[in-house]
């Protein structure tokens, strides 16, 4: 789906989100007259310094004006790999984006990201990662790592890496593999109107606990994680 | 007044000790007070990566991280600490999920910090979507740590540094000590390099590697808050002297940073290069900047005086 | 990756208290050693994952000589190897000894 397919059918009442050369901003009213924020990164553009303030920006600027919950689209790029988005601090502006989403989530301000294209490593981590549910279109193609440039550092070609990627979820680009890590808690149906999908989920939002690892284990993707982290924390607890 | 000798030995080795040398076990073992370091499932337990076999590749059986209680000073803290040298101290699930566990303990206590050591390239590209699942839920539990009240501290020096998804959790401490072989960055220089052409990036290039990402750059820009010498006392000094500056996280602090982003983004977006932008900062000679010795480049750092204090 | 297996019989047991110790790292060229006190004194074992294919016999014979003087009675060895050289895995097991007995920093 488009950006437009994606906001008509979630807001057929309308909305005034502006796609500013991949920068998506603005506010809709759902049908149930909850005011939902809307944020994201359209066009499969690359989140670099420019966009990420603007985004974190936009989010602030909501804080004690808005009350609603925020919706986070993706389809982006990479990280912007450049020599001046790294000399100017790319980690802080993405750590930045992601700390004021989370920070929102955790204050009564439900997160929720839509990934409806493209996405891969820091630009994933500073949006749709960093929001309390990530949802699914079908014909998302997420990559945390592309199948070439892990033959190129593995050594082995492609065939055997798509053999491999058969047998487990654990490396290969998608939409399916990071669902069954728990990253992506749901996939929507492009065929029906998003815009029910989103009222039923907002009327069922989990709680604000991050239970991705959990998520992960239970589809069989992250078997170990969530016992780890478990124990560690069980273990620590203990030095009180 | 005569100390103790097993007070003096410990200290005396972590002054003559590189943090960049020294293995993650060395760092913890001379970074706490003597003796006082408590792992958390430790190699004997052998949790290893279930994913590296896939790959006929060697596991370690503490998967590249080692997590545990000690103190500093007398105070208890929470530590992990990356081994840089096993796959590029690498974040896979494994790896993860101990800093995980380590972070929601420090949540639900609030009052313990934690020092994370990082020595990491990012991504275990092997487990690269574990990896990946693992760093969001590290930055979401320094996150929700930092509010319920834990301070979390990044110390960074090790010979990996600490790029991609390592520099956004970085991003998310509550300060950061740094070295000059400390690297922070998102995209490596070798990542540029191939994807957007050597006009772009030189990745041979290491001056231009050091002068755009490494700790000087960092620490003159604000990033890091302390600038350590390359010896495990002086992160154990620096992690001390964070700990007492760090205030309560909350919105002014967001505030704060979006505004010290922005301004940063507005005086120096126009830079060609680290050298440009220490020259606006009002540094004379900043093409001397690298050069200068740990002693020399502190007094400067703390006379242009950027930090990210109570603005990260 | 291979997988090797030795059982050697020590003249006595190693020294000190220590129930376990690690050294090393895995990379390229390096190895960790993870020593732990579970066998009867007189028994020592080696577990070798080696990624490096092959070496057996030059295993066989670095841990004859380790053995014979060390004596690294009732010691097991968990060995994660990245491929090093004969005179590094010496120099691991040796450390790893030294750590287990008390003696090592």
């Amino acid at each position: 789906m488009t950006l437009d397919d994606v906001l008509a059918s979630l807001f057929p009442d309308g909305h005034d989100v502006r796609n500013d050369e991949g920068v998506v901003l603005g506010s809709a009213v759902l049908r149930s007259g909850t005011g939902m924020l809307v944020v994201g990164i359209a066009d499969r553009t690359a989140l670099g310094i420019d966009e990420a303030i603007r985004l974190s920006g936009y989010v602030l600027e909501s804080v004690g004006r808005d009350t609603g919950p925020i919706l986070v689209l993706v389809d982006s790029d990479s990280q912007r790999m450049s020599k001046r988005d790294e000399l100017l601090g790319l980690n802080e502006f993405l750590a930045h984006l992601a700390k004021v989403l989370i920070h929102a989530d955790m204050n009564g301000r439900a997160t929720i990201g839509l990934l409806y294209g493209h996405s891969a490593a820091g630009a994933l981590l500073a949006t749709g990662l960093a929001t309390r549910v990530l949802v699914g279109l079908p014909g998302a193609d997420p990559a945390v790592m592309d199948l070439p440039s892990m033959a190129k550092v593995t050594k082995l070609s492609m065939e055997a890496l798509e053999e491999k990627a058969k047998s487990t979820p654990v490396f290969a680009p998608g939409l399916s593999n990071l669902a069954r890590m728990g990253a992506v808690h749901m996939t929507w149906s492009s065929a029906v109107s998003l815009a029910g999908q989103m009222e039923a989920l907002l009327a069922d939002m989990p709680a604000v606990q991050d239970k991705r690892d959990a998520l992960g284990k239970e589809r069989g993707g992250r078997v170990k994680a969530v016992d780890i982290a478990e124990r560690v924390r069980d273990l620590a607890l203990q030095t009180r | 007044m005569i100390a103790p000798l097993k007070d003096i030995i410990p200290a005396e080795r972590a002054r003559s000790t590189s943090f960049n040398e020294a293995s993650a076990r060395t760092r913890l073992e001379l970074l706490l007070d003597a003796g006082s370091f408590v792992e958390f499932i430790g190699p004997e337990q052998r949790e290893v990566s279930p994913h590296l076999r896939i790959f006929d590749l060697p596991e370690q059986f503490d998967d590249g991280i080692v997590v545990g209680h000690g103190r500093l000073d007398g105070s208890p803290v929470f530590v992990a600490a990356q081994e840089g040298r096993f796959m590029g101290g690498a974040f896979g699930e494994v790896h993860g999920a101990k800093l995980t566990g380590l972070l929601r303990a420090a949540r639900e206590i609030g009052s313990i910090p934690v020092l994370i050591l990082f020595d990491t390239g990012g991504v275990r590209l092997q487990e690269a979507n574990a990896g990946e699942l693992a760093i969001a839920e590290i930055m979401r539990a320094v996150m929700e740590a930092r509010i319920a009240g834990a301070k979390v501290i990044g110390l960074i020096g090790g010979r990996s540094g600490c790029y991609g998804g390592g520099g956004l959790i970085a991003g998310c401490c509550s300060a950061l000590a740094v070295s000059e072989p400390g690297r922070i960055a998102v995209s490596g220089p070798e990542v540029i390099e191939t994807n957007r052409g050597v006009e772009e990036f030189d990745s041979r290039d290491r001056a231009l590697v050091w002068r755009t990402m490494g700790g000087k750059h960092r620490r003159l820009l604000g990033a890091a808050d302390v600038f350590a010498d390359d010896t495990v006392q002086d992160f154990r000094e620096a992690a001390l002297e964070l700990l007492s500056l760090v205030g309560p996280f909350g919105l002014d602090g967001l505030r704060a940073e979006q505004a010290r982003l922005a301004d940063r983004l507005r005086s120096f977006g126009g830079c060609e290069d680290a050298v440009d932008i220490w020259t606006a900062e009002g540094i004379a000679h900043a093409e001397r900047v690298p050069e200068l010795s740990a002693d020399l480049f502190i007094a400067l750092a703390n006379r242009i005086g950027r930090t990210s204090r109570d603005a990260r | 990756m291979e997988d090797l297996n030795f059982q050697h019989r020590a003249r006595a047991r190693a020294g000190g208290t220590r129930q376990s110790a690690i050294v090393g790292v895995v990379a390229s060229g390096n190895l960790e050693v993870l020593v732990e006190r579970s066998l009867p004194d007189a028994d020592c074992a080696l577990e070798i994952k080696t990624a490096a294919v092959g070496f057996g016999e030059v295993w066989s014979a670095v841990i004859d000589d380790f053995v014979e003087r060390y004596s690294p009675g009732g010691l097991k060895f968990s060995i994660n190897d990245g491929g090093a050289r004969p005179d590094t895995v010496s120099l691991r097991l040796a450390q790893a000894v030294r750590l287990i007995e008390g003696n090592g920093q």
